[in-house]
C-alpha cells in the first residue's frame, strides 16, 4: 500500500468528538408504539384535539405501510416496538420560561457542543432553538424577533400559542401519509422548531436549530415547519450531534418549508450525527423527509446540506415549484467514511411557468463508505419555460469505497431546458504528491483537495457555517491520509 | 549539496536507473540530457520522492542527509523543489492558496513565522512580473484550464516564491514556444547564483542556449555515459544521441 493510500485511511480514522452523554433525569415513556403511546405523547404536550386526530390518522395509515427498500442502503430490520418514542429532560414546571430556568447541565451540554445558549455569549446574529432528545429546551432571541412579528419557537409551543398557523400549514408540504418514515414521524413527533416570518419582513438574524440526541434507545422524531409570507425572507441553519453508542438509533425527522409570493427561504444543514465506529458498529439512522413548497410566484427555496455524520443517511430535500417563476436550489456535500452509507439527493418538481432549479451534488467516499446520489427532476405539462441544471460529482478516496448516481429526468413540456453534468474521480496520487512537493503534508493536501472539490457548495453556506463545514470535513476525513 | 552514489531505482518491476553517480555543488547549474526512456524523469522522481519509483541500491545525500529516507514534504521543506514536467490540475484550490500553504509549511519547518496575507501578496506580485503571469491567474484553480506554457511558467513562479536550495526542472522546456522559453529561462537565470544549485533535465539542447550550464551529463539506459562542459550539449546537437548511446552500451557491456 502506498503512503498516500495509507494516509487516506489514517485521515478517516479520527475520533468523533461529540460522543459524550449528558447525565440528566429524563421523563421517558415505555418502549414500543401503539395508540396509547401516541395519546400519551399528545397528552404530555397538552395538545389540542386536531393534533391528536392528525397523529392517530397518521399512525393508522402507517400500520398499512411497508418500510421502503429501494434505497441503496443496507441495515438489519428495525424493531419499531423496541424504540422509546419520547424522552425529555425532567423539569420542575411545564418547561423553562427563560434561559435562567434551563437546567445548567443542559446549558453545559450545549456549551460543550460549541452552541452557547446564553444570549450574551451567543453568536451575534444567530438565534438558536436547542432540541434535546424529544423536546426543545431553549430558544434564544425570541423576544427580539417577536418585535418584528417573527415567531421562532419550539414546535410544541407553537401548537399552544399559534394553533391556527400550525393547523393551516402542518402537513401541507409533507402530508401525513407521504412515506413510511414521514408518516411515523407524523404519528409520534414530539418537538422541533417553528418559524413564521410575516409579510414583508426580512429576518435580521440567522435562525438555527441544534438537535441533540442524548437518551439511549430513543428515536428522535422532530418536525420543523417554516413559513415565509409574501416578500419575507429567512436563512435557517440546522446542526446535529449524538453520543457514541454501540446500538443504532433512529432519527426520522420531517422538515416542511412554505414560501409565498416573493418569499425566500434558505435552509442549511450541517449534519454530524454519530456515524458509528470504525467497524460500522452503532451510529444514527438518519431517515429524513425534507421538502419545500414554492407556493407563491417568484418565491425561492434553497437547500444546502453538508452531511458528514450518521451510519445511514436517507434524505432528499426537495422543492415543489408551484408558483410561476419560482426557484428551487439544492447544494449538497455528502461524506461517507468507514462503513457509512448515504443515499441522498433531491427532487425538483416543476409545476409553474418559468420555474428554475439548480442541483449541485458533491459526494465524497472514503474507507468502505458507500455514497449514492439519487435525484429526480420532473417538468409537468404546465411548466412552460422550465429550466434545470444538475451537476453531480463524486470523489473517491482509496479503493474500497463506492459512489453511485441515479439521476432521473421526466419532462412533459417540450419547452423545458435541462442540463446534466456528472463526474467521478479518484483523489489523485499525483495531486497529493504535487502538494507534498510544495511542502504541504499529505493530510493537509487531502483536506485541501477535498475542500476544493466542495467549494461550489460551501460558497452557498452562511459565513460562519462555511468555516465550520470545512473544519468538519477535515475531521470526518482525518486519518484517511498521513 | 547533492551527492548521488551508485543509484539504482525501479518503476514497477522495471529497473530504470542502473547506477548513477553525480555530484552537484552549491551554486552550480547542471544539465542532464538524454534520449526518451533513458531515465531522466525517473531520476527527478527519485529525488523528489515520488512513490511510484523505488530505490533498490545506492544512496542520495542532500546536504549530507539521506534524501531517500525523507518524506516528499520534508524534502520540499529542506529546500528541494521539483518543477514538474506535467503539473497537475487541482480544481477548486486557488494557485494563491496552494502557494501560500506551501510557503508557510516551509517557513514553519525553518522556525520562521508565517507570512501574512498582505506580505505574501506583495511577494507573489513581484515574482509574477518575472515570469509575466497575469495577476488574475493566482485566483484561478491550480493549473486548471492553463495552457502548456502557462503551467510551466506557473512552476517557475512557484520556484521563485519558495526559493529552494536545490531546484530540479523536469523538461520545463518541452512544449514551449520560443517566447515562453525565453520567459522561463529568464526566470531560472534570475534564480541562479549564491548557493542555489539547479539541475535541468531536458531532451533538447535548445534550453541551454538560454540557461548556460556549468556541467552537462548524458544519461543513457539508466547510466550517465558522459559528462562535460557546456560544449558537450552542442556536440549532442550536431551528432545526436546515438554515438554516445553506442559508447555507453559498450561501457556497460565492459562493466558487466
Amino acid at each position: 500500500m502506498s503512503t498516500s493510500t495509507k494516509s487516506i485511511q489514517e485521515l478517516t480514522d479520527k475520533e468523533y468528538k461529540y460522543g459524550f452523554v449528558t447525565s440528566i433525569e429524563a421523563d421517558t415513556v415505555p418502549r414500543g408504539l401503539n395508540e396509547d403511546t401516541i395519546r400519551l405523547i399528545s397528552a404530555k404536550k397538552n395538545e389540542p384535539e386536531f393534533m391528536l386526530a392528525w397523529r392517530l390518522k397518521a399512525y393508522r395509515h402507517w400500520l398499512t405501510m411497508k418500510e421502503p427498500t429501494w434505497a441503496n442502503v443496507h441495515y438489519p430490520p428495525i424493531d419499531y416496538q423496541d424504540i422509546i418514542y419520547y424522552s425529555a429532560p425532567r423539569t420542575k414546571s411545564d418547561g423553562p420560561k427563560s434561559l435562567e430556568e434551563v437546567d445548567p447541565e443542559l446549558l453545559k451540554t450545549y456549551e460543550k457542543l460549541g452552541i452557547p445558549l446564553s444570549e450574551q455569549k451567543a453568536l451575534a446574529g444567530v438565534a438558536v432553538d436547542a432540541v434535546f432528545d424529544s423536546v426543545s429546551v431553549a430558544t434564544t432571541f425570541k423576544d427580539k424577533l417577536a418585535e418584528l412579528g417573527i415567531i421562532f419557537c419550539a414546535f410544541s409551543e407553537a401548537v399552544q400559542k399559534h394553533p391556527a398557523l400550525v393547523e393551516k400549514y402542518l402537513g401541507s408540504v409533507v402530508p401525513y401519509n407521504d412515506n413510511f418514515f414521514a408518516t411515523l414521524n407524523s404519528a409520534v413527533f414530539s418537538d422541533g422548531s417553528f418559524a413564521f416570518i410575516p409579510k414583508g419582513v426580512r429576518c435580521p438574524m440567522e435562525l438555527s436549530t441544534y438537535f441533540r440526541i442524548n437518551a439511549a434507545d430513543t428515536g428522535q422524531f422532530e418536525r420543523t415547519l417554516i413559513v415565509a409570507e409574501e416578500g419575507a425572507s429567512v436563512s435557517y441553519l440546522e446542526g446535529c450531534t449524538a453520543p457514541k453508542r454501540d446500538t443504532n438509533q433512529l432519527h426520522a425527522a420531517v422538515v416542511e418549508l412554505v414560501a409565498l409570493d416573493d418569499a425566500r427561504i434558505k435552509y442549511s444543514t450541517v449534519q454530524n450525527w454519530y456515524p458509528g465506529d470504525k467497524d460500522g458498529k452503532g451510529g444514527i439512522y438518519n431517515f429524513v423527509t425534507k421538502r419545500g413548497k414554492c407556493l407563491g410566484t417568484n418565491s425561492r427555496i434553497s437547500w444546502t446540506q453538508v452531511e458528514t455524520g450518521s451510519a445511514i443517511t436517507w434524505k432528499y430535500p426537495s422543492c415543489i415549484l408551484q408558483g410561476d417563476n419560482s426557484i428551487g436550489e439544492f447544494y449538497s456535500v455528502a461524506v461517507v467514511n468507514n462503513h457509512q452509507q448515504a443515499d441522498t439527493g433531491t427532487k425538483m418538481i416543476h409545476i409553474g411557468k418559468n420555474t428554475r432549479s439548480t442541483i449541485v451534488s458533491k459526494g465524497i467516499s472514503a474507507g468502505r463508505g458507500q455514497n449514492t446520489y439519487r435525484g429526480m427532476v420532473k417538468i409537468l405539462k404546465g411548466a412552460t419555460g422550465a429550466r434545470n441544471y444538475s451537476q453531480c460529482d463524486s470523489l473517491l478516496l482509496g479503493d474500497r469505497c463506492g459512489a453511485h448516481t441515479f439521476p432521473s429526468i421526466e419532462v412533459k413540456n417540450s419547452t423545458a431546458r435541462m442540463e446534466h453534468e456528472a463526474s467521478t474521480s479518484k483523489i489523485g496520487e499525483d495531486q497529493i504528491f504535487y502538494c507534498r512537493q510544495r511542502g504541504i503534508s499529505a493530510e493537509d493536501a487531502v483536506s485541501m483537495i477535498v475542500n476544493g472539490f466542495c467549494k461550489s457548495v460551501f460558497r452557498e453556506l452562511p459565513m460562519e457555517f462555511a468555516v465550520e463545514a470545512q473544519k468538519l470535513l477535515g475531521v470526518s476525513l482525518e486519518g484517511s491520509v498521513g | 549539496m547533492l551527492e548521488i552514489r551508485n543509484l539504482h531505482a525501479r518503476a514497477g518491476d522495471k529497473e530504470i536507473l542502473k547506477g548513477i553517480d553525480l555530484v552537484v555543488k552549491a551554486g552550480e547549474v547542471h544539465a542532464i540530457m538524454g534520449p526518451n526512456g533513458s531515465g531522466k524523469s525517473t531520476l527527478a522522481n527519485v529525488l523528489a520522492g515520488r512513490e511510484t519509483v523505488s530505490v533498490t541500491r545506492g544512496e542520495v545525500l542532500y546536504e549530507g542527509k539521506d534524501l531517500v529516507a525523507m518524506a516528499p514534504e520534508d524534502r520540499a521543506r529542506e529546500g528541494v523543489f521539483l518543477a514538474f514536467q506535467y503539473p497537475v490540475e487541482i480544481p477548486g484550490v486557488s494557485n494563491l492558496y496552494l502557494l501560500k500553504a506551501g510557503l508557510n509549511a516551509i517557513r514553519k519547518h525553518r522556525g520562521l513565522p508565517e507570512v501574512d496575507a498582505m506580505d505574501f501578496l506583495a511577494l507573489v506580485k513581484e515574482k509574477m512580473k518575472l515570469v509575466e503571469i497575469d495577476p488574475s491567474f493566482m485566483n484561478r484553480s491550480v493549473n486548471e484550464g492553463f495552457s502548456g506554457g502557462e503551467k510551466k511558467r506557473n512552476e517557475i513562479l512557484q520556484m521563485a516564491v519558495l526559493e529552494p536550495k536545490l531546484a530540479l526542472l523536469d523538461e520545463t522546456d518541452s512544449g514551449l514556444d520560443i517566447d515562453a522559453l525565453r520567459i522561463v529561462a529568464r526566470g531560472v537565470n534570475a534564480m541562479r547564483g549564491g548557493s542555489r544549485a539547479i539541475v535541468l533535465i531536458t531532451h533538447y539542447q535548445r534550453l541551454l542556449n538560454y540557461i548556460v550550464p556549468d556541467r552537462v551529463h548524458v544519461l543513457s539506459a539508466g547510466r550517465i555515459v558522459r559528462s562535460g562542459g557546456k560544449e558537450l550539449a552542442l556536440e549532442l546537437e550536431t551528432r545526436g544521441y546515438s554515438w554516445i548511446e553506442d559508447a555507453g552500451r559498450g561501457a556497460g557491456a565492459a562493466a558487466s
